[in-house]
């Protein structure tokens, strides 16, 4: 037998595509080559799986070597392939049994001393292969934990390519070797910040609490040592766990960017992603050669994307938040083709009022010149900020605040009214693909939840143009939080009121 | 160096004696062209093959075929024309075939053939 196949599957984005792997063997001068659009790292698989094999003990076929992966017209990348290539050429050899490893599918890295290194992207890889009906799935030691998340899957995890082979019928010794571990990029925080640590802030706090029941959007304007910074990251502790679904998208999309510690199994946390203010549109949507890799949004995906200090960011990355704000996705062109990551964040702005940062009450402080002061502001620009429900100006806290008595709302207590409201709100919108009050397009809104007597006040700012019609429909959605926070069956004019007041930063009283 | 030239020279009887055991007519061997040695000239059929011989005493530093590089199999290309240009004969087609012989310290010498080896 001179040809030996078995499976792989190439990512596209959180897209699996189900790879033959064929090895053909040629009584030929002794050749490796390797076709089906390789990548530069993929290419370099041929070395790896070379000198895997004959660390592992076994004979490298002597002949010219053919590995096909298959279909041949789709661009793959990464070291994932190298346990497959090797696999189909021990098989092609008759080293391993074909006919066993034509079953399988195998993913994982392979070192030089022929042990199994883990990869990025096994959740969603081995979902593929399930759906693809192709259950029996060989992973590395270090991911294996991961790939067991799939249910229907029927996981082998091994810690080198000897145990692989061995498993297949190969006459070779396995040694007991320390299986390689996961090294991850990013240390996640476990610490969550409670809301109990912030003091004062009385507005901010019921500001983060809104957003937090409705799923809103929240732009914080304030001087430095307010505490925007303090509050925006106590927003993820006041949101409830992920439902089954969203908590298999998010663990997909941090699998595929390399930051998932599969012990604790799904993430089932809202992520919280603050990229820094000189973050590259690449980073924040993601980028890098061939096939990209998910961004900050994606990362941000069913949880939080905080911007410190927004108008520092460049007009470019805050303008390709636009997409994912209107369609929960992203959808990245390159080359290698076209990538999905999801991006359904609750995007959470904070600024200062100018570039010095006291122009703030009477501005009888700041130093900046009218013309900085607007141009720093315009940074944000309409079309962004129209979509962010929830503005409040954040104001230093006074000697009062912080000798008002008693201990501050802790986390915990918030996080329950939160998801009382939560629960509200989806009991309403329940039959529709939503479950928040800030997902609902303003024509189910209007046709399914008219809004009460407080109907006038939103007529008059339209009127005025303070408001544009989507806004209408914006500052609606947080009168129905509103209501379901105060456990009112519908927003009344107090609803509005304090909705209208949310957004437009106070220019529109109650 | 004289060593080396020994096992080469062995190689190549190996190498010859395996043809003529499978029934080719060895037409020449060592002919030297304009830019180098040809090992052994043959007709399988009325086909004529370019064999290039290989020889190691072992296969620490990998295997014999596996020393024919690119740039040796294009030289033979010239080789095969050179000699063909020389010698009044004309054989259907024309080929060029690998021998790789491995000598280990004891028992006889490997012999592996690899017919084609430029398409």
């Amino acid at each position: 037998m001179s040809l030996g196949r078995t499976f792989a599957v190439s990512l596209v984005g959180l897209t699996g595509h189900l790879v033959e792997v064929e090895a053909h063997l040629a009584a030929s001068l002794p050749a490796f080559t390797l076709v089906g659009l390789p990548d530069a790292s993929l290419a370099e698989a041929r070395d790896r799986v070379r000198a895997a094999v004959s660390s592992s003990g076994m004979p490298w076929p002597n002949r010219r070597i053919t590995v096909n992966l298959s279909p041949a017209a789709l661009p793959k990348a990464g070291a994932s392939f190298d346990l497959a290539i090797a696999v189909a050429t021990l098989a092609a050899a008759g080293i391993c049994d074909p006919a066993s490893t034509s079953l399988a599918v195998h993913l994982g890295e392979l070192g030089l001393d022929g042990r199994l290194r883990p990869v990025r992207g096994v959740l969603p890889a081995v979902a593929a292969a399930v759906a693809a009906g192709h259950p029996r799935v060989v992973v590395p030691t270090a991911n294996a934990d991961e790939a067991r998340l799939v249910p229907g899957a029927r996981v082998v995890g091994a810690s080198t390519l000897a145990e692989v082979a061995h498993s297949y019928g190969a006459e070779v010794e396995v040694p007991t070797v320390l299986p390689v571990i996961q090294v991850h990029e990013t240390v996640r925080p476990v610490h969550v910040p409670d809301l109990g640590e912030v003091i004062g802030q009385r507005a901010a706090r019921w500001a983060i609490e809104v957003a937090a029941a409705g799923g809103h959007h929240l732009l914080m304007v304030g001087p430095p040592g307010a505490g925007k910074t303090m509050l925006a990251a106590r927003l993820p502790g006041l949101l409830p766990d992920l439902d089954e679904a969203a908590a298999v998208e998010v663990t997909a999309v941090h699998s595929v960017a390399g930051t998932f510690e599969a012990g604790d199994g799904l993430l089932r946390r809202p992520p919280f992603e603050d990229p820094h203010h000189t973050a590259t549109p690449a980073a924040v949507v993601g980028g890098g050669s061939g096939l990209p890799r998910p961004g900050a949004a994606s990362r941000a995906h069913r949880g939080v994307l905080f911007m410190d200090e927004a108008p520092e960011f460049s007009p470019r990355v805050l303008q390709t938040l636009r997409q994912p704000l209107e369609h929960g996705e992203m959808v990245i062109h390159r080359a290698g083709g076209t990538a999905r990551y999801p991006a359904r964040f609750q995007l959470v702005l904070a600024a200062n009022p100018c570039p010095c940062g006291r122009a703030v009450g009477k501005g009888l402080e700041c130093t900046c010149s009218a013309l900085a002061r607007r141009r720093y502001f315009s940074r944000l620009s309409g079309p962004l900020l129209d979509r962010v429900d929830v503005q409040l100006e954040v104001l230093p806290v006074s000697r009062a605040d912080r000798l008002d008595g008693g201990a501050p709302e802790t986390s915990a207590s918030v996080a329950a009214r939160v998801a009382r409201a939560r629960a509200v709100a989806a009991e309403r919108l329940v039959g529709t693909p939503w479950t928040t009050n800030a997902e609902v397009p303003g024509s189910w809104l209007r046709a399914h939840a008219a809004p009460g007597p407080g109907h006038r006040d939103l007529e008059r700012a339209l009127d005025s143009g303070l408001l544009s019609l989507r806004g209408v429909d914006r500052v609606l959605k947080v009168a129905w939080t509103l209501a379901d926070l105060a456990g009112c069956d519908r927003p009344g004019r107090e609803q509005v009121g304090q909705a209208l007041l949310l957004r437009t930063r106070g220019q529109v009283g109650a | 160096m004289r060593a080396k030239d020994a096992v080469g020279r062995y190689g190549e009887n190996v190498a010859a004696h395996h043809l003529v055991q499978a029934g080719w007519d060895v037409v020449d061997r060592n002919w030297r062209g304009a830019s180098g040695e040809v090992d052994i000239v043959a007709l399988e059929g009325d086909e004529l093959v370019v064999v290039e011989v290989k020889t190691r005493r072992g296969t620490g530093f990998g295997y014999p075929a596996e020393a024919v590089t690119a740039a040796k199999l294009a030289r033979l290309r010239r080789l095969a024309a050179q000699w063909l240009d020389a010698h009044d004969l004309h054989p259907r087609g024309v080929r060029i075939d690998v021998i790789a012989v491995v000598l280990p310290r004891q028992g006889s010498a490997q012999v592996e053939h690899l017919r084609g080896v430029v398409r």
